[in-house]
C-alpha cells in the first residue's frame, strides 16, 4: 500500500493541518518509508488474537455523578489567545 | 552529589535548602550552553527552599524536604509556563499543577525549572524541540563534537548528568526515561503503567505514558519514586495499590533472583561492545547469586512497527485539541474558522510532530482501521504475552538499553526510521505496561556511557530496583563528563 501526494493531502485535511504543497511529496516519501516497515506486522497470524483494550488489569473506576470543581471561568481565560470577558473570541463561523 | 546524601545532609542541618538551592541555581545560569532548561525558575526555587528552611525549622520534615529537582516541561505546572517544548503551546501558563509535581511539592522537594525535551516528548535526541538543541555533558574522547543527550527527556538527563539538580523527572512513552539516562551515565526508571498519576501530565500516547524519576543512583531513583507514585482519582487508569516504600525494598540482595535473558535481544549489526556488556551484567549478578535463564520474547521485532502505529494513533487523537481556540498558539491573518484551525496546526507544530499526527489519523481512517491499528492492538497482546510466559520462568529480565553510545547532534535527523531505533530495547516495556530501569554499567571504546536495562513484573519496582542495585554495586560506575560547559 503506497502514500501519494493526494493521500498526504486528504490527511492533513482530516487532522486539520495546514501542509504547504511543497512539503506533500516528501512527506508522502516519509510516510512510505515508515508504512512499507510496518508492513512487516502482516507476517503475523493475529486470528483469534484478542486486542489489547487496556494494559493492566483493572476495572475502570467509576465515580459519583456529582459536581467537584467549577466555576473557573477566570482561570480558564488565562490563556485564550483571544477573549472577551468569558468568551473565546474566533473568526466568523456563519455568513 | 546525590539524592539520599543532600536528603541526610538536609536533615542533620549541616546544609540549608537556601544554600543547596542557591548553588543549583548557580550552576544552572553557569551552564546555559547545554540548553538543558526551556525555563528556569531560580526566584521560585530560592522562595521554595526558604519555605522549607521555615518546616525545617519547625521540625516539619517531608520526605524530600529542601531537595532541588529539574522538571520535564511536559509536567504542568501552576504559574510556570508549561511548553512540551512546542511552538504551539510556547506561551502556555497552566492553572493547574500535574499530580506527580504536587506530590514532590507536598514532600517538600523544590523547583528549580522545567527542563528542555523533544516537542511532545517525540523522538530520541532531543532535536525536534523547538527551543533549540541540547547538549549531552558528555563528549567522545578526544573529541570536540556536540552530542545528543538521547530523548525525549534530553533537558532532564543533560541536567541531572551535568549535575543541575540533584534528581529530574521524566516521561516514558517508548524508551523516553531510559535511552536519555542510559546515553548520559545516569539512572532512569519507568514504572508499571498506572503506578504514577498522569494528570497534569500533557498527553502524547496516553496508554503508553509514564512519569518515572531520571538519578544519579538506584537509591535515589527508589526515593523519587515513593514520592512521584500516587493513587489518584484525578486519573482513571491510576491504579490501587498501594505505594511501598521502595528505599526498603532495596535491602535483602539477590540471591536466588531468576534473571531472565531474552534471546531477541542479540539483534544482527549491534556493536560488540553493547553485547560484551550485556554478558559482563549476567556476570555480575550471578557472582552475586542469582540465576541466569535464557527466555524468549519471539514478537521482539515487532514492538517497534507496533508502536509506529499505537502511539501515533493516540497522539493523533490527543493533539486534536490544540486548535488556537482556548489555549495555545493561534495562526495570524486567518480569513474562517477552519484556515485558523490549519494554519495554527501547521504553524504551531514541529516537522515529526506532524509526521507522527498524519500517520496516526490515516491509520485511524476509514478503510485502514483493521489493517493498521486494530492488527496493531493484536500484536500488543501478543507482545504483552511474550512477557507473561517470560516471568513464569525469571523474575526480572535484563537486557542492553540502546543499541550505542550518544550520537552526535544531527547524525540522525535525516532518516525517522533510523531515529526510531534508538528504541529498539525499550519500546516493548511501554507496550506491555512494564517497569523497566536502565542503570549506568560501562563505557563505550569512545568513552562514552552505556547502560543496561532490567524489566520487572508489573508493580514489581521493589525487585527491579534490588536487581538494579546489584548491577550499580558491580559496575561501580564512577566516571563523571568533563565541565566543558561551564562559562
Amino acid at each position: 500500500m503506497s502514500v501519494d501526494k493526494d493521500t498526504v493531502r486528504r490527511i492533513a485535511k482530516l487532522a486539520r493541518l495546514a501542509v504547504p504543497e511543497s512539503r506533500l511529496e516528501p512527506m508522502a516519501a516519509e510516510l512510505n518509508g515508515i508504512f512499507q516497515w510496518v508492513e512487516m506486522l502482516g507476517e503475523v497470524k493475529v486470528e483469534g488474537v484478542p486486542a489489547m483494550t487496556s494494559v493492566v488489569a483493572q476495572k475502570l473506576k467509576w465515580r459519583k455523578d456529582e459536581v467537584r470543581d467549577g466555576g473557573q471561568a477566570d482561570a480558564l481565560m488565562i490563556n485564550a489567545p483571544e477573549g472577551e470577558e468569558h468568551f473565546f473570541v474566533v473568526p466568523k463561523v456563519h455568513e | 552529589m546525590s539524592l539520599a546524601e543532600a536528603r541526610d545532609a538536609i536533615r542533620a542541618k549541616k546544609v540549608s535548602a537556601r544554600e543547596l538551592t542557591g548553588a543549583f541555581v548557580s550552576a544552572i545560569e553557569k551552564a546555559r550552553p547545554l540548553n538543558a532548561f526551556i525555563t528556569e525558575a531560580g526566584e521560585k526555587a530560592l522562595a521554595m527552599a526558604d519555605a522549607s528552611d521555615k518546616r525545617i525549622a519547625a521540625g516539619t520534615i517531608g520526605a524530600l524536604e529542601g531537595l532541588p529537582l529539574a522538571i520535564k516541561d511536559l509536567f504542568c505546572t501552576k504559574g510556570t509556563r508549561t511548553t512540551a517544548a512546542s511552538k504551539i503551546l510556547g506561551n502556555f501558563v497552566p492553572p493547574y499543577e500535574s499530580t506527580v509535581t504536587q506530590n514532590l511539592w507536598d514532600a517538600g522537594a523544590v523547583m528549580l525549572g522545567k527542563t528542555n525535551m523533544d516537542e511532545f516528548a517525540m523522538g530520541s535526541s532531543n532535536e525536534t524541540s523547538a527551543f533549540g538543541s541540547v547538549f549531552n555533558p558528555w563528549r567522545a574522547k578526544n573529541s570536540n563534537a556536540n552530542l545528543v543527550p538521547g530523548g525525549s527527556s534530553g533537558g532532564s538527563s543533560a541536567a541531572v548528568a551535568a549535575d543541575l539538580c540533584l534528581a529530574a523527572t521524566g516521561t516514558d512513552t517508548g524508551g523516553s526515561i531510559r535511552q536519555p539516562a542510559a546515553v548520559t551515565g545516569r539512572v532512569g526508571l519507568k514504572p508499571t503503567y498506572g503506578r504514577c498519576s498522569r494528570f497534569g501530565i500533557v498527553a502524547f500516547a496516553s496508554s503508553l505514558d509514564q512519569a518515572g524519576p531520571m538519578t544519579k543512583t538506584v537509591r535515589d531513583a527508589a526515593i523519587m519514586l515513593k514520592s512521584m507514585a500516587s493513587v489518584d482519582a484525578k486519573d482513571s487508569t491510576s491504579v490501587d495499590l498501594p505505594v511501598p516504600d521502595y528505599e526498603k525494598l532495596l535491602e535483602g540482595g539477590i540471591r536466588g533472583l531468576r534473571v531472565g535473558i531474552p534471546k531477541e535481544y542479540r539483534i544482527d549489526g549491534a556493536p560488540a561492545e553493547i553485547d560484551a556488556l550485556w554478558s559482563k551484567g549476567g556476570d555480575w549478578l550471578k557472582a552475586q547469586g542469582a540465576e541466569i535463564v535464557e527466555v524468549s520474547l519471539p514478537h521482539t521485532k515487532y514492538a517497534l512497527p507496533t508502536y509506529y502505529i499505537v502511539a501515533p494513533a493516540e497522539a493523533s487523537s490527543n493533539l486534536a485539541r490544540y486548535d488556537g481556540v482556548k489555549f495555545g498558539y493561534r495562526a495570524p491573518g486567518v480569513r474562517d474558522i477552519t484556515e485558523m484551525y490549519e494554519k495554527s496546526r501547521g504553524e504551531g507544530f514541529g516537522a515529526e510532530v506532524q509526521r507522527r499526527i498524519l500517520i496516526g489519523t490515516y491509520v485511524l481512517s476509514a478503510g485502514y482501521y483493521d489493517a493498521y491499528y486494530a492488527r496493531a492492538q493484536k500484536l500488543r497482546s501478543l507482545i504483552k504475552r511474550d512477557f507473561e510466559r517470560a516471568f513464569e520462568l525469571c523474575d526480572v529480565l535484563l537486557t542492553p538499553t540502546t543499541p550505542g553510545p550518544a550520537f552526535a547532534v544531527g547524525a540522525k535527523t535525516s532518516d525517522p526510521l533510523e531515529m526510531y531505533l534508538q528504541d529498539v530495547f525499550t519500546v516493548t516495556v511501554n507496550l506491555a505496561g512494564l517497569p523497566g530501569i536502565s542503570v549506568p554499567a560501562g563505557l563505550s571504546e569512545t568513552g562514552l556511557p552505556l547502560g543496561l536495562q532490567l524489566i520487572g513484573k508489573a508493580f514489581d519496582e521493589g525487585t527491579l530496583l534490588r536487581a538494579a542495585q546489584a548491577i550499580e554495586t558491580a559496575a561501580a560506575f564512577k566516571h563523571s563528563p568533563a565541565k566543558w560547559w561551564s562559562v
